[in-house]
C-alpha cells in the first residue's frame, strides 16, 4: 500500500545547503480578508522556475524576523510565479504583511508529501476545506481541473467563519460557472446580506453528489474541522483508506533534524505534513501526542 | 396520497416504522409550497407541524435588536425542519425563512402528538429519530461555538 | 587487522603525531569538578588516577588508588558538543539599497570557514554507539545537516574500552558495550596492574594502522587478547542499571495512559538536563538575530529540548502543554519512536540522564514501573 511517495522524485536539489534559504522577489501582493494576504514571487539568481506538488510547503523567511512553514497555494502546472497565501496572525506573518512589491524574501524548500491526487484517477474527488485550509488545497484543485477527465466527479466543500472570510471569490465564481465542478460555500455565522448558506462544512458531506465507494477525499482545515469531516466522510461510506488530511505542527528546520515538528514517531515535515487518516486516525484522538 | 406514502416511505427519516404508524404518518400529511422570502413560521407562534423538505431552502434565523435576523444554520432538501411541535410548550423558538421556492411535506404535529399520546410505541419511534436530528445540529451548533477559524483554534 | 600493546609512555607520542598531521586532539579532562571533554596537549591532561562515583541526581570524582588514565566512565558531556555544536552560526544576510542580499546558496558551508579536524581520544563504546546514531540522524535522512557532514568527515575516533562499569551504566541492556565492536579508527583497553601499565590496541581502520606506523609498540598476544575481554567481561557483570528490552517499543506504545506518566510528571522540573547531557538528543531551534539598524542579521541554531513548554507551540498554544505529555513524549521517543524513525533505541545505556537529573528520575525505573504495572 503506498503512503508517501519517494521523496527523490520530488525535485529537490540535494546538493545545496538545504538550510540555506533562496532569494525570491515579490511581483504583486494580493488582500483575500482583513487578515489573510497571498504574495506572489518571482525566484532571483539563476532559478527560473520553482516546481512543486499540491500539498508541499515552503519555508518563508523574511529578513531578521524569522522563518515559517507556509503551504504553496499556486498553480503547480504555472512554475513561474510561486504563490503563498497566509494569515497574519504571528510575529513573522504579521512582517510580510507589510512587505511590498520589490521586496525579498528567503525561501527553502518544497517540502513535504503532497496530495496524491494521481491516486484519484477513475474516482470522485471531494475537497473538503476549512478556513485557511482551501490555500494548501488550490493547488490541487488546480491540477485537478487541468486534467479533469481524469476524474469522475468533482466536488468542493468550503466552510469559513463569516462571509467576510470567504477566500478567493472570484476563483470560486469561475469554478461554479463551470458545469463540471460542483462547489458548495457555508459560513458558520450568517451576515446580513448573506443569502448563502449557513451552518458547519460537514453538514454539507451527507448531500454532496459523489460516490463514497469510489472517491478520493482531501481534507484540509483546523484540526478539529478536519477530524469532524473525517469521520462524517466515513459515516457516509468513504474508506478511511481515502481520505487525506495536512496536518500542522510546529517546525525550525522543515527537513527532520529538529526534531520539533514530531507527531509520535512521524515527522510532521517529511513523513506530512499530507497524511492518509487510516495512517494516523488513532493518534489524532490521543491527547497531547 | 399515494405520492405522499411513497415519498415519505422513502424518507431516511422514517425508514424502519411499521406499516400501521407510516400509514398514521401519511394520514397527518400534506403538500406546502412557501415562495421565496416568505416566513415558513415566526419565533412565539404555536409550533404545530413540522416539514420535511423537498426542495429549495430554508434557513433558521434569529431576530436581533442590533444586526437585523441573523442566521444560524440553512437547511436543505431531505432535511427535517422543526421539532418544538413534540414537547411543551409546543412554541417555534426561530423564524424560519424559505431562500427560494420551497416545496415541503407539512406533516401535522397537533393530531400526531394525540396519536402518540395513544400509542406509546409510535411516540417511542418519533423520539427516537427527533433525538437524532437534535444531537446532530448540537453536534454542528458546538462546531459553530467553537469558531474553529478564528484565531485560537 | 592486528592488534598491539602501546606503553602508557607512548600516549604521548600518539598525541603528539596526531597534532603533527594537523589535528585538534580532544579527550577527557578534569575541570569545575567534573571530567569533561576538551582540548588535550598531552596524557598529563588526563584524569590520571580518578574516578567517578555516579547514581540518581549525583556526580562525584574520588581518587583511586592506582594511576589509571581512563578509571571512570561518563561524564556530563558527550562528543555532540563537536559535531554538534550547541551554538552553530547557519547564515548570514546583509540588506542594502537594493534589497536582500541573501547567502550565495552555491557556497556549501564547508567553504566558508577553515575547518577543525578533529581527532576524538577517548571515546567510550556507548558513545560510538551514539556517534552512529546521530550520524543515521544528520546524515541518513533525505537531507544531511552539511555542518554534521563537515565536522564528521575525516574525524579519528580512538575509542577506549571501559575497565569499569558506572554507578548508572547499562550499556549490556542496550548492547552498546562495555566493548567497542566498530566505528572507531583505534579501540584501546586500559591494563594495568603491578607488572604493567599499557593498553591493548585493536585497529578498527586503515587510517587508525597509518597512525600506528611511527608509534612504537608490540604486537600483542593472544593472552594479551584474552586479558582485556576478561576485563570487559567483569566490567559487563557489574553495570549499575539495567533494562529489560523485550518487546520494549510495543509496550511503550501500548501505554501511553499509564498512571507512572503522572506521578513522574510530578517529580520533574523540565530543567532539560537529561537532553543536554544525552549523547543523542538532537532537537535544535533557531533564532534569527539582527543589528539595530536591521541591515545586518544571523539565523543560529541552538540546542532546544522536547522539555520546554514552547517546543510545539502552534496558534496561540502547546500541543504538549502539561509537564507530563512532555516527559511521555521525551521516554517514549528514546525508547519507541526511535525504532520506528531510524530502526533502533534512540538510547545507549549511559546513565547520563540518570545521573545529571536534579530529583535523580531514572529511564530504566521507569520503563520498570510500567512493565510491572500494564493493565
Amino acid at each position: 500500500m503506498a503512503t508517501a511517495p519517494d521523496l527523490q522524485s520530488l525535485k529537490i536539489d540535494y546538493k545545496r545547503n538545504p538550510m540555506l534559504p533562496w532569494p525570491f522577489q515579490i511581483k504583486r501582493v494580493k488582500r483575500e480578508t482583513e487578515d489573510t494576504f497571498t504574495v506572489e514571487l518571482q525566484p532571483l539568481d539563476d532559478l527560473k522556475e520553482f516546481s512543486f506538488q499540491p500539498g508541499q510547503f515552503n519555508m518563508v523567511y523574511v529578513h531578521g524576523i524569522g522563518e515559517i512553514p507556509i503551504s504553496i497555494s499556486g498553480d503547480p502546472t504555472k512554475p513561474h510565479t510561486l504563490v503563498h497565501t497566509t494569515r497574519a496572525v504571528g510575529t513573522v506573518t504579521k512582517a510580510m504583511d507589510k512587505l511590498r512589491r520589490g521586496d525579498i524574501l528567503g525561501i527553502r524548500g518544497p517540502y513535504g508529501t503532497p496530495w496524491l491526487v494521481d491516486q484519484a484517477n477513475g474516482r470522485d474527488v471531494v475537497f473538503v476545506a476549512g478556513g485557511i485550509g482551501l490555500a494548501p488545497l488550490r493547488p490541487a484543485l488546480y491540477e485537478v481541473v487541468a486534467h479533469r477527465e481524469r476524474y469522475g466527479k468533482v466536488v468542493l466543500l468550503y466552510g469559513t467563519r463569516t462571509p467576510s472570510d470567504v477566500l478567493f471569490r472570484q476563483e470560486l465564481e469561475n469554478w461554479r460557472a463551470r458545469f463540471d465542478l460542483e462547489i458548495y460555500v457555508t459560513v458558520d455565522r450568517g451576515m446580513s446580506g448573506w443569502r448563502g448558506n449557513v451552518g458547519v462544512v460537514t453538514h454539507l458531506i451527507s448531500r454532496a453528489p459523489f460516490d463514497p465507494r469510489n472517491t478520493s477525499a482531501f481534507v484540509c482545515g483546523p484540526e478539529i474541522m478536519m477530524r469532524f469531516t473525517a469521520m462524517e466522510l466515513h459515516k457516509r461510506g468513504v474508506d478511511n483508506e481515502h481520505i487525506f488530511i495536512s496536518l500542522e505542527r510546529n517546525m525550525k528546520c522543515a527537513i527532520g533534524l529538529c526534531g520539533h515538528c514530531q507527531f509520535g514517531s512521524v515527522f510532521v515535515c517529511k513523513d506530512g505534513p499530507v497524511f492518509r487518516y487510516s495512517q494516523i486516525k488513532d493518534m489524532l484522538v490521543k491527547w497531547e501526542v | 396520497m399515494e405520492d405522499l406514502k411513497h415519498i415519505l416511505a422513502e424518507h431516511p427519516f422514517f425508514s424502519g416504522l411499521s406499516p400501521e404508524h407510516l400509514a398514521i404518518i401519511v394520514g397527518c400529511a400534506s403538500n406546502v409550497r412557501i415562495d421565496t422570502g416568505k416566513m415558513v413560521f415566526h419565533e412565539g407562534e404555536e409550533a404545530n407541524q413540522f416539514y420535511l423538505i423537498r426542495s429549495g431552502h430554508v434557513s433558521l434565523q434569529l431576530m436581533t435588536p442590533n444586526k437585523g435576523p441573523v442566521t444560524l444554520e440553512t437547511l436543505h432538501e431531505g432535511d427535517i425542519l422543526g421539532w418544538s411541535w413534540l414537547l411543551p410548550p409546543y412554541e417555534w423558538h426561530f423564524d424560519a425563512k424559505a431562500l427560494e421556492l420551497t416545496r415541503m411535506i407539512a406533516l401535522d404535529g397537533k393530531c400526531l402528538r394525540t396519536k402518540c399520546e395513544n400509542d406509546h410505541h409510535l411516540g417511542y419511534e418519533l423520539l427516537k429519530r427527533f433525538a437524532d436530528i437534535m444531537m446532530k445540529r448540537l453536534e454542528s451548533t458546538r462546531l459553530q461555538l467553537l469558531d474553529i477559524y478564528g484565531d485560537r483554534p | 587487522m592486528k592488534n598491539y600493546m602501546l606503553e602508557v609512555a607512548e600516549l604521548d607520542h600518539l598525541i603528539e603525531i596526531l597534532h603533527h598531521r594537523g589535528y585538534t586532539v580532544v579527550g577527557p579532562t578534569i575541570r569545575d569538578s567534573a571530567i569533561v571533554y576538551d582540548e588535550v596537549k598531552n596524557s598529563n591532561d588526563f584524569p590520571r588516577g580518578w574516578t567517578d562515583e555516579q547514581t540518581n541526581g549525583t556526580y562525584r570524582l574520588k581518587h583511586r588508588n592506582d594511576d589509571a588514565l581512563f578509571g571512570w566512565t561518563v561524564g556530563p558531556q558527550s562528543w555532540k558538543k563537536f559535531l554538534f555544536p550547541p551554538i552553530q552560526k547557519i547564515f548570514a544576510t546583509h540588506k542594502n539599497a537594493k534589497g536582500l542580499d541573501l547567502p550565495n546558496v552555491k557556497k556549501h558551508a564547508s567553504q566558508e570557514s577553515v575547518p577543525k579536524k578533529y581527532a576524538f581520544f577517548g571515546v567510550r563504546p556507548c558513545e560510538l554507539n551514539a556517534i552512529a546514531l546521530q550520524d543515521k540522524v544528520f546524515l541518513g535522512g533525505p537531507f544531511i545537516d552539511p555542518f554534521y557532514e563537515h565536522k564528521r568527515t575525516g574525524t579519528i575516533i580512538i575509542a577506549i574500552n571501559c575497565g569499569q562499569a558506572g554507578g548508572t551504566c547499562f550499556c549490556v541492556s542496550m548492547k552498546t558495550g562495555p566493548r567497542a565492536v566498530a566505528g572507531f579508527d583505534l579501540a584501546l583497553t586500559e591494563v594495568l596492574n603491578e607488572a604493567h601499565h599499557h593498553f591493548l590496541v585493536e585497529v578498527g581502520t586503515d587510517i587508525g594502522a597509518d597512525i600506528l606506523k611511527d608509534i612504537r609498540c608490540t604486537n600483542a598476544t593472544d593472552e594479551d587478547v584474552a586479558r582485556a575481554q576478561e576485563i570487559s567481561a567483569k566490567t559487563a557483570l557489574h553495570m549499575g542499571r539495567s533494562i529489560d528490552t523485550t518487546d520494549l517499543k510495543t509496550m511503550i506504545y501500548q501505554n501511553v495512559d499509564h498512571p507512572r506518566w503522572e506521578r513522574t510528571a510530578a517529580r520533574c522540573l523540565t530543567c532539560t538536563n537529561c537532553t543536554m547531557v544525552c549523547p543523542t538528543c538532537f532537537c535544535a531551534t533557531v533564532e534569527d538575530v539582527t543589528d539595530l539598524a536591521g541591515t545586518q542579521a544571523e539565523r543560529i541554531r541552538k540546542w532546544d529540548s522536547c522539555f520546554t513548554l514552547d517546543f510545539s507551540y502552534i496558534h496561540g498554544g502547546s500541543v504538549r502543554a502539561s509537564v507530563k505529555s512532555r516527559y511521555r513524549q521525551w521516554m517514549t521517543h528514546k525508547l519507541a519512536s526511535w525504532v520506528d524513525q531510524f530502526g533502533s533505541f534512540g538510547c545507549v545505556g549511559c546513565g547520563r540522564c540518570i545521573t545529571w537529573c536534579p530529583v535523580g528520575i531514572d529511564i530504566t525505573e521507569e520503563a520498570r514501573a510500567i512493565r510491572e504495572n500494564q493493565s
